[in-house]
């Protein structure tokens, strides 16, 4: 079956370091950090007394949620994941559904690691002190995995496929994928695809207690974020939302819409915790097959490929991301295609990480920029040896990519490589 | 409390949970929380829990099944108010 062209038709964001689409453009054209010191942390007596974090006035709340809906509303996730959803779609030029009638054509595929964590605990308290009949009725929208899903879906008015995707770090390239699939198979015309993660102590507790976060920066945040870097300790926990709007060309073009980027392909596997993989180490081989299936997929040579916007986490496992990416696409040196890591710039923002990435990623699409990475003037002596240093941006430089790979992996050993292009109409 | 009181503290309880708004404007003690104020089943029980705290009472079971007009929500905190 012939598989029907799509595209991205709006964009959305709550970063760290930004939290609407054109504050997040602003802060990685110039290598803004949205990394900072938390106090509770501290309190806490975590290692690593940092994070990125979107930073918002909580009035800002009312211009997406009904007061209903912020009546005990203690889900940072599910309030990330709706300020960056409705503004995809406002962004996309769709209106607001205000009918009786569902959009069948139109859906929901916005994935989560963990959500409703601070409601869950208030729950927690309450069951505990044998008071679960003042829970209310908003325990179980804000701390089911859907939960996003389903607020975005109920108030988009959505009628086909709302759910949820989780795979851990990989679920935001995963969501759009999802959608892509959908789409091209003509399942469904308009699909809002993304991801969220929520912020706190609740979720950053398990990665400090692995002791993979860096914990020598609690003075200077901004600098603890350093892929590819010889000397970087470990990721800065992350949270806040990415959201796309991907739809149909042939939708898009029906209704006149701006283009942000085509989505030719992807791919998502798994290294099924053998041969070097484990819960929390990828398999290189399903790496490099995830990456390589990506590219034949997308009907194009691994030389077509302009820049890479890799995971790139900034632990001791990134020289081996860099040799994945050179053994698959069979380019090293100065022949390696550009290669940039939001996450020097917010941290490792978890579930939320593929989708906030990849709005990064289609913006340089878009506006013809490739973000320069921070952190990373010493660069990792194994990287230096396979990738020319060019390659690897500290300035953010002008530059039109035609084709940008963004990859994700995650715990599970799951991986997710998608192909972002330039739109052209032919 | 006097009827008038109890009745305005319970319509302001309401108010965030009503979508229709007419049926707000027109309220009286026959007006049916679901059918005339479109207030969403789920919230019933969030409309409980904000009139015990109001009110300072414990609403069991039995009573909260019967709270669906403003009615007899009045009687119900009328004798639990009593109880106390």
């Amino acid at each position: 079956m012939n598989k029907r062209r799509v595209v991205i038709t709006g964009l959305g964001v709550v970063a760290p370091n930004g939290t609407n689409v054109s504050k997040f453009e602003n802060a990685i054209r110039h290598g803004v950090s949205g990394i900072r010191y938390v106090e509770k942390l501290n309190e806490l007596n975590f290692s690593c007394q940092i994070s990125g974090y979107p930073v918002y006035n909580n009035n800002y709340l009312n211009n997406y949620f009904n007061k209903i809906q912020l009546r005990g509303l203690h889900a940072s996730g599910i309030e990330y994941g709706v300020i960056a959803g409705i503004d995809a779609w406002k962004n996309a030029g769709l209106s607001f559904n205000d009918s009786q009638s569902p959009l069948w054509e139109a859906g929901v595929i916005f994935g989560a690691g963990i959500l409703g964590v601070d409601k869950f605990r208030e729950a927690i308290y309450k069951v505990d002190e044998g008071n679960v009949r003042r829970l209310g009725s908003n325990t179980v929208p804000q701390t089911m995995a859907s939960g996003i899903s389903a607020f975005l879906g109920g108030m988009l008015g959505c009628g086909n496929i709302v759910t949820t995707n989780s795979s851990a770090c990989s679920t935001g390239t995963e969501a759009i994928l999802m959608a892509y699939n959908h789409i091209a198979t003509g399942n469904a015309e308009v699909i809002l695809a993304g991801s969220t993660n929520d912020s706190g102590p609740y979720v950053w507790g398990g990665f400090d207690a692995m002791r993979i976060l860096p914990y020598k920066y609690n003075n200077n945040p901004t600098e603890a974020s350093r892929p590819m870097s010889a000397s970087a300790s470990g990721f800065v926990p992350g949270s806040g939302a990415g959201a796309l709007l991907i739809e149909s060309l042939e939708s898009a073009q029906k209704r006149g819409a701006k283009i942000y980027a085509e989505i030719l392909g992807g791919h998502v596997n798994s290294g099924g915790q053998r041969n070097g993989g484990s819960m929390t180490a990828p398999n290189s081989e399903a790496v490099q097959r995830c990456i390589r299936k990506a590219v034949k997929n997308s009907g194009i040579h691994a030389d077509d490929i302009d820049a890479i916007n890799g995971h790139l986490t900034a632990t001791t496992k990134d020289p081996v991301e860099i040799q994945n990416w050179c053994e698959a696409l069979g380019r090293k040196g100065t022949d390696f295609p550009y290669i940039n890591s939001l996450k020097s710039l917010v941290g490792h923002c978890l579930a939320a990480s593929g989708s906030i990435e990849s709005v990064a990623t289609v913006l340089q699409l878009k506006e013809n920029f490739i973000f320069g990475n921070i952190n990373c003037e010493d660069l990792h002596p194994e990287i230096a040896s396979m990738v020319h240093r060019d390659q690897i941006l500290t300035k953010t430089l002008d530059f039109s990519p035609n084709i940008i790979a963004k990859a994700s992996f995650g715990f599970g050993d799951v991986n997710a490589c998608v192909i972002f292009k330039k739109y052209n109409s032919i | 409390m006097a009827n008038e009181e109890l009745l305005s503290k319970l319509k302001t309880i309401i108010a965030p949970y009503v979508q229709n708004q007419e049926g707000l404007k027109n309220l009286t003690e026959n007006t049916d929380f679901i059918k005339d104020l479109e207030i969403n089943s789920a919230n019933l029980v969030d409309v409980i829990l904000d009139v015990e705290d109001e009110f300072d009472i414990e609403i069991d079971n039995e009573s909260m099944e019967k709270m669906l007009t403003v009615k007899a929500s009045i009687e119900i905190i009328e004798a639990k108010l009593a109880e106390k």
